[in-house]
């Protein structure tokens, strides 16, 4: 294989891109017929690196080869052209449309629309071992068959050269499993796929070679037979981990929220939410494990109020929270550090001290007190407080280590370790009695990773309940006092994060062993 | 030192305007010079006749009545509620108040609040119905606000019928009863000419303070302006998104209900078929030009009225002044183009600048 050209080269690929993590100095060779995973943290510019590569977005600098003979890519049909395909992360396919229908849009040329390109589909299909059908409905397709239509297409379109990006984010572990099994068949008839991930257990067991972003640069190229996920995950990140682990417990008998057969169903009927019933006490944080798309963000939805209950009760302390509005639940003492910070945590547009109010708009120091009413006792009043809510944001800049040069910049030139950073203190202040932390460390950097799980140990030994969801397994285990695991909106085992261990706990987010594990 | 300049939200608005102007009055001048005539001396004309002292009160009374109008607008617009029925809400509005006010005889001062408060009440009522279409069976308010302007139309012209609201005026023209003196507000004189301003142009003044401190210092303003900016946020951090609408909804009606009582009050006296109409319509622009602020939009409302009542000139010479329309539409266009350029120019300094300070590398 050494004496073929590489199927890609990029070389000094250098891109400028303010605010965002820019490229700079990429060096990558992709041999011909192998599986090629990039690996690096959110943010770390894989996504701008792949844009580039399929003409998305032009380099700066540098060059790209493609089959030893240099390209410039102007579009994804320049790079359809020269043989490269990209599978994006959300499927862009018409649910209504048949299988056949979606391939053949927009390269009708090709094969034509109709007995032509179906045996040209089943050929590629078979050829590949895709099992894709021609003719049934796209919406009657599982998440896995969908993808696997959208390889076709990409097939279809003759691409020699396939771009993955995050393929198992959307998956279950067994279609997984399914998707390796087809990567390796595509090797096998020598096609290149390059494989965009983070999730470096995948990459170990698929990848024939691996190459690792860190802040916007290729550090290092290995083969996964010489490294550990560990080592891996240490190049990624450019330093030792900090870990993940709580000392002492400090677990109370006082029930902070109690959940009693807690159901939500969505539109279609379909319980997402299935009879949960748990309890967190002060001083606790109990960690809820599961696959993506189980019924996690429902849950959490649930406890805030975004999302009506169909049946069970939702308590905090004494007070009962069913059917109370959002903002009176947060009154009532929720923290809340949602999963997506962009699009539930922030006003981007808007400085740091007006994010300050974000979520506590009735609460002092942030409203000025009602007329009538003491101390804090008073009913919010209606004006906002800028000298009260400019100065604690200049506490939280100070406590919470938010680096910025100042508090009138804008949340959205901020970076995300910093914007998560200024949401955690935010949402500590007010004393809660509840904080649901929902992935609070997901695309932030390691220091306030760290920094991070420092304010979550300290708010529990002060007494503090958390509600944490995390897809990171070492998170999960490291840092909970109880692990809870959901599947399918139920809540279906219970684990002791002081044995379990990141496989087993993996095993029972699929739903593979039953009850209680260790 | 450019980072300066440029990190204040006004010099960006203001670079803005600028370039709009300085594109629209180019593209007029092109129009003009395609269709003969000499550019330079058709705007000077404009600018010679709308100095005048009588094209000032003019301006500025044409002026409160478009402030009014795009400030009911931008209280929707600040929360991305688009309120396309201020029109049908301020017709409506003044013709009852007039016909209120034509009916009761109240003692002085009493009997403005009356009138006043019969509009504002009508405004926020039929801006009322649109807002609960959305929040209880998701009827876009774009649709609902256009038909029910179609629909306060009809209601006006059954009302004003002799018999129902209206009386005879004149031989060609039917209003409501005349307001008698005790309801109608005198006018301020100005020097050099005899037309007199709306002395509620003060209305207006108040409703751009109000509306200033709604929404930049209470609870109810920032709650506005996040929904505006992140309705996912914004139910995140407890806003009742349903609340909001029906809130911001009425309050906007509200302020349309004033847009006709200057000129009612201080001219008419009648609401009858030639009270000024579609100016709810043009507040959408105004407010558009004046970035939903209350400053940028009193500059806008006073360029708009002042293009309106200069153009009158052109007539004399023969200069068709529609040509005025070019104008406005140009700047409109241009303005949301430019404020879009200048405002993500903005963000990327904003964003270099965090991370130079930091002394991060691009990152």
């Amino acid at each position: 294989m050494s004496t073929t050209e590489p199927a890609v080269e990029l070389h000094g690929i250098t891109k400028r891109f303010p605010g965002v993590v820019a490229n700079h100095d990429i060096d990558i060779e992709v041999a011909a017929g192998t599986v090629h995973a990039i690996v690096g943290e959110n943010g770390a510019g894989k996504s701008t690196l792949m844009k580039i590569l399929y003409g998305m977005q032009r380099p700066d600098e540098g060059t790209i080869k493609v089959a030893g003979v240099e390209v410039a890519l102007h579009s994804p049909s320049d790079a359809i052209a020269r043989g490269i395909g990209m599978v994006h992360q959300h499927f862009m396919l018409a649910d209504n449309l048949s299988v056949l229908e979606n391939v053949v849009l927009g390269a009708e040329k090709l094969h034509g629309i109709g007995g032509r390109a179906r045996r040209r589909i089943r050929e590629i299909s078979d050829q590949y071992g895709l099992g894709v059908e021609p003719d049934r409905l796209v919406e009657q397709l599982g998440v896995g068959a969908r993808q696997r239509v959208e390889i076709l297409k990409v097939l279809y379109r003759g691409a020699k050269i396939l771009i993955l990006d995050e393929p198992t984010a959307v998956l279950v572990p067994q279609e997984v499993e399914e998707l390796f099994g087809n990567l390796r068949e595509l090797k096998r008839e020598g096609l290149t796929v390059i494989f965009i991930s983070h999730k470096l257990d995948e990459v170990l067991s698929v990848a024939d070679t691996i190459t690792v972003i860190r802040r916007g640069t290729t550090v290092d190229t290995v083969r996964p037979g010489d490294v550990t996920a560990r080592q891996l995950a240490e190049l990624m990140v450019g330093s030792e981990l900090p870990v993940p682990e709580l000392r002492e417990s400090t677990v109370t008998d006082v029930p902070v929220l109690t959940m009693d057969g807690v159901t939500v169903r969505d539109a279609t009927g379909r319980a997402v939410v299935d009879d949960v019933s748990l309890t967190i006490h002060e001083g606790e944080i109990l960690g809820i494990a599961g696959v993506e798309g189980n019924g996690q963000a429902e849950l959490v939805e649930a406890i805030m109020g975004m999302l009506p209950l169909d049946a069970g009760v939702i308590r905090l302390g004494d007070t009962e929270l069913t059917g109370m509005a959002t903002r009176r639940r947060r009154e009532a003492g929720i923290g809340f550090i949602p999963e997506d910070r962009h699009r539930h945590g922030l006003l981007l547009e808007s400085p740091l001290w007006e994010n300050r109010i974000l979520g506590h708009q009735t609460r002092p120091p942030n409203v000025k007190r009602g007329r009538r009413g003491g101390a804090t006792g008073g009913k919010a009043g209606v004006l906002i407080d800028r000298q009260g809510f400019r100065s604690d944001t200049e506490r939280i800049v100070r406590d919470y280590d938010v680096r910025t040069p100042n508090i009138d910049v804008t949340a959205a030139s901020l970076s995300g370790g910093n914007q998560q950073k200024l949401i955690v203190g935010r949402e500590m202040s007010n004393d809660p009695k509840l904080l649901i932390a929902a992935h609070p460390t997901r695309g932030v950097d390691v220091g306030a990773q760290s920094a991070i799980w420092d304010h979550l140990r300290h708010a529990r030994a002060e007494g503090l309940a958390v509600l944490l969801i995390s897809a990171d397994l070492d998170e999960l285990i490291g840092m909970s006092d109880t692990l809870r695991v959901i599947l399918r909106g139920r809540l279906v085992g219970e684990a002791d994060p002081a044995t379990i261990t990141p496989d087993q706990l993996g095993s029972l987010m699929t739903g593979a062993g039953e009850g209680s594990a260790a | 030192m450019i980072y300066r300049l440029f990190a204040r939200s006004w010099t960006r608005t203001l670079v803005a305007a600028f370039v709009a102007l300085v594109f629209s009055i180019a593209l007029t001048s092109i129009v003009l010079s395609i269709s003969g005539f000499n550019p330079p001396s058709t705007f000077q004309a404009m600018f010679e006749f709308g100095k005048e002292p009588d094209s000032i009160v003019n301006t500025l009374n044409k002026a409160s009545s478009y402030y009014l109008s795009a400030l009911a607008v931008a209280v929707g617009f600040r929360m991305n509620l688009f309120n396309i029925g201020v029109d049908g809400q301020y017709r409506l509005a003044a013709m009852l108040a007039a016909a209120a006010g034509g009916a009761w005889n109240l003692p002085v001062v009493l009997h403005q609040i009356v009138i006043v408060a019969v509009a504002v009440l009508v405004g926020g009522l039929w801006a009322a119905v649109p807002a609960l279409l959305k929040v209880t069976r998701g009827v876009s308010e774009v649709i609902s606000t256009i038909m029910l302007n179609f629909i306060a139309t009809g209601i006006i012209a059954y009302l004003l019928n002799p018999g129902r609201l209206a009386v005879q005026l004149g031989p060609n023209n039917i209003g409501t009863k005349t307001i008698s003196h005790s309801g109608r507000v005198p006018g301020t004189p100005f020097p050099g000419t005899d037309l007199k301003l709306y002395s509620l142009l003060v209305l207006a003044i108040l409703a751009g303070i109000g509306f200033w401190f709604m929404i930049n210092r209470t609870r109810f303003g920032f709650d506005l302006r996040a929904t505006g900016l992140s309705q996912s946020a914004a139910v995140a951090s407890g806003v009742d998104a349903r609340r909001m609408v029906v809130m911001a909804m009425v309050i906007s009606g509200a302020i349309a209900g004033l847009i006709g009582m200057p000129q009612l009050l201080g001219e008419s006296y009648t609401y009858s078929l030639n009270f000024p109409t579609g100016i709810g319509l043009t507040g959408i622009g105004i407010a558009l030009l004046g970035r939903n602020g209350p400053v940028g939009i009193a500059f806008a409302s006073l360029l708009w009225a002042f293009l309106d009542v200069s153009s009158q000139i052109l007539d004399f010479n023969d200069i068709p002044k529609e040509i005025v329309a070019i104008t406005q539409a140009a700047v409109l266009l241009s303005v949301v183009v430019v404020y879009e350029v200048v405002n993500r120019v903005g963000q990327r300094i904003d964003q270099r600048h965090v991370a130079a300070q930091l002394g991060e590398v691009a990152a």
